[in-house]
């Protein structure tokens, strides 16, 4: 479903991406890690067509989004669903406003669809009779809440999220892993969540991958990269810095 | 030195390939899209309603100083009758347009880049992406429509407040005869002038909507950026309009045939 080939990307003097491969399937949740600045996000923004590459493919469903214009990327994108690490709503709309806003711009639906729907995400994400607060209203876990909301109103087939629980504190992190695992258990779609955060990577995936100076180190199912000897993995996901002593791999 | 010229030519003509890529991407909006006429709405109401106040205050005072002005001179040669004559060719061809631009340029441009520019790096406008609207089809064709339509008409208010401005200097102030000030007025000004000045009001509203989305799309991480962006959209527009105001004369005076 979604093929990243050989993906390559330099910012300036900076190579973040290395011929990146990486494979996710139908119904998987995917979950990449790696280290802040390591180009997680710019990863995730190339498989949804924010940002064209340097070299390489990325290809959704078989066809190479690379080099696409920016009206044929609207058609690949309304597979999509994405959640901004800082939420990204319009601050100049209400809740309701950017929650429904793909709808909104769809003549089809009628007003009374728009609204029911936008009620039952709303509900789903526990945020019901804010629909007429404004962004600037709202706590940071909120914000995340509504930008959930917004993504999955319109039912893609696949969602990303970039860095779903950064910045928020521990409890507001548990429910945001809750609300991710329970919007993948009832759109029963596919998954990419990008975080540095391991006990979200820990339950919301069931494939992970480490991305680590631009290339995918390691790759595989939670347990296994949990349990895994290799010294960059380990320390990565125990949270060990280079600064300290180092550990000895049991 | 060098270094900067190859900076400076670099950078006006990236920007130059940068709005000129933004006009061919609006105009194609326009056929492939369903305008947004709520959007229109209110764009025309901030830009358009919101820009009065400053347009009618520099249009006045800016008849009232011509019309000193030439009457200064005129008197000198027993012209004083002429005098409103001067003020309404120069309010209607030159001055209406060019600092009803000027300050729209200064008030909207720089709105225009600083909402946009904010936008950018907040994410706004991927997020945008992401949810299948095009950047240009949402948020340029509406400010470009709206500042198209609203343009000219505060021009004609700039003009009409401008010379009723100076007629009642002339007349009040300065005692020169209404009806021969009026008559010379109504001879010497022709449709002609206010065609110039219609015509390049709805050229600098386009300048102003283009460079003020461009700024505001293309603008640079950070406060800083949408800083820079904000600047240098009301700078390059103003640059931009006075500078085609002059082959706009030399244009439209020969295709207009006065």
């Amino acid at each position: 479903m979604i093929d990243v080939r050989q993906l390559s990307k330099r910012f300036g003097e900076q190579q973040v991406l290395k011929e990146v491969d990486l494979s996710i399937e139908r119904g998987d949740s995917a979950v990449v890690i790696g280290a802040s600045g390591g180009g997680k996000s710019v990863l995730l923004k190339h498989i949804i067509g924010l940002m064209t590459p340097d070299s390489g493919q990325v290809l959704i469903d078989g066809r190479n989004i690379v080099g696409l214009s920016e009206r044929e990327l609207i058609r690949v994108r309304s597979k999509f669903g994405l959640v901004f690490q800082m939420a990204a709503l319009f601050d100049s709309l209400t809740v309701a406003e950017n929650v429904g806003f793909v709808l909104n711009r769809d003549p089809k639906l009628t007003r009374a669809e728009i609204d029911r729907r936008i009620a039952r995400v709303l509900d789903l994400v526990e945020l019901e009779g804010t629909e007429q607060k404004k962004p600037a209203d709202l706590s940071g876990g909120m914000r995340k809440r509504v930008g959930i909301a917004r993504a999955i109103v319109y039912e893609p087939e696949i969602l990303l999220y970039d860095e779903p629980t950064t910045g928020l504190d521990p409890v507001v992190s548990d429910s945001i892993d809750h609300l991710i695992m329970r919007v993948c258990r009832e759109l029963k779609g596919t998954s990419v969540v990008v975080t540095h955060d391991m006990r979200t990577a820990r339950r919301v995936g069931n494939k992970l991958f480490l991305l680590h100076e631009g290339r995918i180190h390691a790759s595989g199912p939670p347990e296994e990269l949990f349990a895994s000897k290799d010294p960059v993995v380990y320390r990565f996901v125990n949270g060990i810095s280079d600064a300290s002593n180092d550990p000895q791999i049991p | 030195m060098n270094r900067i010229a190859r900076h400076f030519v670099s950078d006006l003509l990236e920007f130059a390939g940068g709005a000129a890529l933004l006009a061919k991407e609006t105009v194609q909006s326009l056929f492939v899209t369903r305008v947004s006429w709520n959007e229109v709405v209110r764009q025309l109401h901030f830009i358009g309603v919101k820009s009065q106040s400053v347009v009618l205050i520099t249009g006045a005072f800016t008849g009232m100083v011509m019309c000193a002005q030439t009457y200064f001179q005129f008197h000198k040669v027993k012209m004083d009758t002429a005098t409103l004559a001067v003020v309404s060719v120069s309010m209607a061809s030159e001055l209406g347009p060019v600092l009803t631009s000027l300050m729209v340029a200064g008030r909207i441009g720089a709105s225009i880049a600083a909402e946009l520019g904010t936008m950018r790096v907040t994410e706004q406008i991927d997020a945008l992406r992401t949810l299948a609207a095009h950047p240009v089809d949402y948020l340029v064709v509406p400010r470009m429509i709206a500042i198209l339509v609203a343009m000219p008409l505060l021009t004609a208010e700039s003009i009409a407040v401008g010379i009723g401005a100076g007629y009642m200097i002339g007349v009040h102030l300065l005692n020169i005869d209404a009806a021969y000030l009026w008559h010379n007025t109504a001879h010497y000004t022709a449709p002609v002038d206010m065609m110039m000045g219609f015509t390049k009001s709805i050229c600098f509203g386009a300048i102003i909507g283009l460079v003020g989305c461009y700024k505001g799309l293309s603008c640079s991480h950070g406060a800083e950026g949408v800083g820079k962006s904000t600047t240098e959209s009301v700078v390059y527009a103003s640059i931009t309009i006075l500078i085609s105001n002059f082959f706009l004369t030399l244009v439209l005076q020969r295709l207009l045939g006065q």
